[in-house]
């Protein structure tokens, strides 16, 4: 595929790889944000390239990891509604609840169903104009324009029998909030692509200024990450710390205008809760006043369910990077991808289902892979 | 969050008043809201997420990254071998 | 039920009722006349073949086109097997529930080495799916039947209420011999041992996917849906003794892989750059976020050989017509027992896991 299939190529990868080995002469902590970019480190086996002194950590970047535990059960007290069409990224259909997930609640009867797009959700609102259709608009970002626009196109098409249950989160404070936390050893981010070809990369300059971290914006193909990583290991040898795009073919300064105009008219700002991490002031988007009226929130009056998190799960620290999936003690035994206690467990790109899967190969016991 | 994959443009037509387009994707179409490109033209690459176009690939950038990765491993190859210092061979 | 879809069973002498309802009723299943009828229109005809035409309460293999005990004889071995197919939708790109229905259970008694020589089909029908349409179904299935040369010689007919099945569920029970020699599995599995792929993946899945409600897209994609006892016969052919044979089928080559390396206790290694996936295949899994090992295919064989036989059995493999893309995968190890690894593009290495439960596509 063109525009995919050239970032793959094995020899240039190899190269990279070898130029980084090149330039490392310290140990560096380098955090991807970004569950794509996660996702594309585990699958292709990116940091097995890396030499010992560069070390990725995963961070808080995937809806699935941090979406707040009450958002999943109003998700679920309002999917269970009897008559209800309650749509949602395939994403979301395993992340546990306080004490179920969607899965359980279409096995009992709830009309649960998969979508690619926001749209459709929109498409079903219009084909069973009798029925209530809910869709769970979670995302970061880049998910923020396709969100806003169904909601946009709900009021003008009047489909009033729409509505969105919301928890959009935005990357920029939850980096400020790794990099206040006691602890950190963050020493540079890699920025997730296509967040920042929504809104640009204008916002970073300040926090790399601010905490003295290289900000490296990425794509998601292996030659990208490694350019990406390359970036960052030499800001660091040559004690720079600017906000740096290794992804211009996508990423502009100012990012996608039109886009941003969607979801400055659609959603307000908003406190979140961040599963793993806690509070963090301003983080993320809600529904606007003048679009209160699409808020299943409101709608079905699960605004008030609060939750509890598992009190074995310690996400929260291995989001942060202070802690290995490894060193949580109920790693392989209460909490596995079968059976997931937080959010790094259930998504496949999460820390710890990686470790799960993957570390098997790196245990002494076994081989078939190289080790770090 | 960031699953966003290269599409070329084949057709563009407006639904309901929204502008649409009909996105090739290696050889699948789907229909994708080009509401937030309103810069395309057929025949452009786009990167599609949940069904929406969300950036124009720049084609001059994107060959401008790949020559910058064809030099880049060439010159340290050369400066490795001046010096008899080998690459560490590939896992 | 009222109008022309209530029968006077006592009045009954004609096949007009049937004709003058478009839709499966309850009675159709009951056994009686109105069953009779639906067996005389619409199964005979399509599956026609002498067992059936007795309409005994079972088929007699006795060698009208059928002759287990000839094919006993020299010291062959019964095989069995059965499978229920309950896919949504009933029809999609490339084939039909019929046509998994046929090479599903002909496949399975395929990777034991058996020639199938008899199927039955078991129909459980929802009320009011439409006539029309289960005659769709029947002759997809009897299509498939002839294609692979296996008689259906057997079947039955329930119905069910409305609203308690989803439209029509198939179960298939085949009847094959393992022909003397034949040796399947005889000698286990071993480090060194070579892992075969017959062809492309993820095509079946990925058809079903392009027709999915919330998910589908346009493409040439087809399942690959086929009966694969011809391949076997034919790598069997050069290789009496293939160690295994699996056909991945839900949950993809990683669940077959992992199910092979822990029957074998032992590793599998498998190289990303020899896996086959069609151009359309591999675009659509990058729209829906979904890795091919993972889906499903309907029309494929992984076979585990000894090291001096493989490059037979490929070649065997590539001359016929449901292995013509046949590839080496990988291989068995002692290292990482029980676990699949893949050696990725760029050189690292990667688990392979099984999945859990059911393939979503995903944003993230």
């Amino acid at each position: 595929m063109k525009h995919l299939s050239e970032y793959r190529d094995a020899e240039t990868a190899r190269r990279l790889a070898a130029e980084i080995r090149r330039s490392a002469t310290r140990p560096w902590a380098i955090m991807e944000v970004c569950g794509g970019q996660t996702h594309s480190i585990i699958r292709n086996g990116i940091d097995q390239l890396l030499p010992p002194e560069v070390e990725l950590i995963h961070g808080p970047g995937c809806p699935v990891c941090v979406t707040p535990l009450e958002v999943i059960d109003r998700a679920l007290a309002i999917a269970a509604r009897p008559g209800l069409i309650f749509c949602s990224f395939g994403d979301m259909l395993r992340v546990p609840g306080s004490r179920e997930n969607l899965l359980a609640v279409k096995g009992r009867g709830g009309d649960i169903r998969v979508v690619y797009s926001p749209l459709d959700a929109l498409k079903l609102a219009r084909e069973h104009p009798d029925r209530e259709v809910v869709f769970l608009a979670i995302g970061f970002e880049t998910t923020a324009p396709a969100n806003a626009m169904a909601v946009k196109l709900a009021r003008d098409q009047g489909l009033a029998n729409f509505s969105m249950l919301v928890s959009q989160m935005l990357v920029p404070p939850a980096i400020e909030a790794i990099l206040r936390s006691p602890g950190c050893r963050v020493n540079a981010f890699l920025a997730a692509g296509h967040v920042c070809s929504v809104m640009g990369t204008w916002q970073y300059p300040a926090l790399a200024e601010r905490f003295g971290v290289p900000i490296v914006v990425t794509g998601f193909e292996p030659l990208d990450l490694l350019a990406g990583i390359l970036a960052a290991v030499t800001q660091l040898e040559s004690g720079r710390h600017e906000l740096e795009n290794a992804y211009p073919r996508v990423v502009t300064e100012r990012g996608n205008e039109p886009a941003q105009a969607v979801i400055a008219e659609v959603f307000a700002p908003a406190d979140r809760v961040w599963r793993g991490i806690g509070p963090i002031p301003v983080s993320g988007w809600r529904l606007a006043e003048s679009y209160r009226e699409f808020d299943a929130e409101l709608r079905f009056g699960v605004g008030d369910l609060t939750a509890v998190e598992s009190s074995l799960c310690r996400s929260g620290e291995v989001l942060r990077g202070s802690l290995k999936p490894d060193e949580c003690p109920a790693f392989g035994r209460e909490c596995t991808p079968r059976t997931p206690l937080g959010a790094t467990m259930v998504s496949g790109e999460g820390a710890c289902a990686a470790y799960y899967n993957y570390g098997k190969a790196r245990s002494p016991g076994g081989e078939g892979s190289e080790s770090r | 969050m960031c699953l966003a994959v290269p599409g070329q443009v084949e057709s563009i037509h407006a639904e309901r008043g929204t502008r649409m387009g009909r996105v090739n994707f290696g050889g699948v179409v789907k229909e994708v809201c080009l509401a937030y490109v309103p810069e395309i033209a057929v025949g452009d690459y786009t990167i599609v997420h949940v069904g929406f176009a969300i950036s124009r690939i720049d084609e001059a950038s994107a060959l401008a990254t790949l020559q910058t990765f064809e030099e880049l491993g060439l010159l340290d190859e050369g400066l490795a071998e001046l010096s008899g210092d080998e690459p560490a061979a590939a896992p | 039920m009222s109008g022309p879809d209530e029968i006077d069973f006592a009045g009954y002498s004609c096949p007009a009722p049937l004709r003058d309802s478009s839709q499966v009723i309850l009675g159709h299943g009951g056994g009686g006349a109105l069953s009779r009828e639906l067996i005389e229109t619409i199964f005979l005809p399509a599956f026609a073949n002498p067992q059936l035409d007795r309409l005994g309460d079972s088929a007699v293999l006795d060698g009208q086109g059928c002759d287990v005990a000839a094919a006993l004889a020299g010291g062959g071995r019964l095989a069995i097997s059965t499978d229920s197919y309950v896919v949504r939708p009933l029809f999609f790109p490339g084939g039909s529930i019929g046509d998994l229905a046929v090479n599903g259970t002909v496949n399975d008694l395929a990777t034991s080495g058996a020639r199938p020589l008899a199927l039955t089909a078991g129909f459980i029908i929802e009320e009011g799916f439409a006539i029309a349409r289960l005659a769709d179904v029947v002759d997809a299935m009897a299509r498939a039947a002839r294609v692979a040369g296996v008689p259906i010689v057997t079947g039955d007919t329930k119905v069910v209420e409305r609203g308690h099945g989803d439209g029509v569920y198939i179960n298939t029970a085949g009847i094959g011999v393992v022909p003397a020699g034949i040796a399947v599995g005889a000698e286990p599995i071993r480090p060194g041992d070579v892992v075969l792929l017959s062809g492309t993946i993820g095509d079946h899945g990925m058809a079903i996917m392009s027709v999915r409600e919330g998910l589908a897209f346009e493409s040439e994609i087809r399942s690959d849906t086929a009966p694969l006892h011809g391949l076997v016969a034919a790598m069997l052919a050069v290789c009496p003794a293939i160690r295994m044979l699996r056909d991945p089928t839900r949950g993809g080559v990683a669940t077959s892989l992992n199910e092979i390396a822990a029957a074998a206790g032992l590793g599998v290694e498998i190289e990303e750059r020899s896996i086959p996936v069609a151009g359309q295949v591999a675009a659509a899994c990058e729209i829906l976020g979904l890795d091919p090992l993972l889906v499903a295919n309907e029309g494929r064989l992984l076979a585990i050989v000894p090291e001096e036989s493989a490059a037979a059995v490929l070649a065997a493999m590539r001359s016929h017509e449901h292995g013509l893309a046949a590839v080496t995968l990988g291989r068995i190890v002692a290292e990482h027992p029980g676990m699949v690894v893949m050696r990725t593009a760029i050189g690292a290495s990667r688990v392979v896991p099984m999945p859990i439960g059911e393939l979503l596509p995903r944003i993230c």
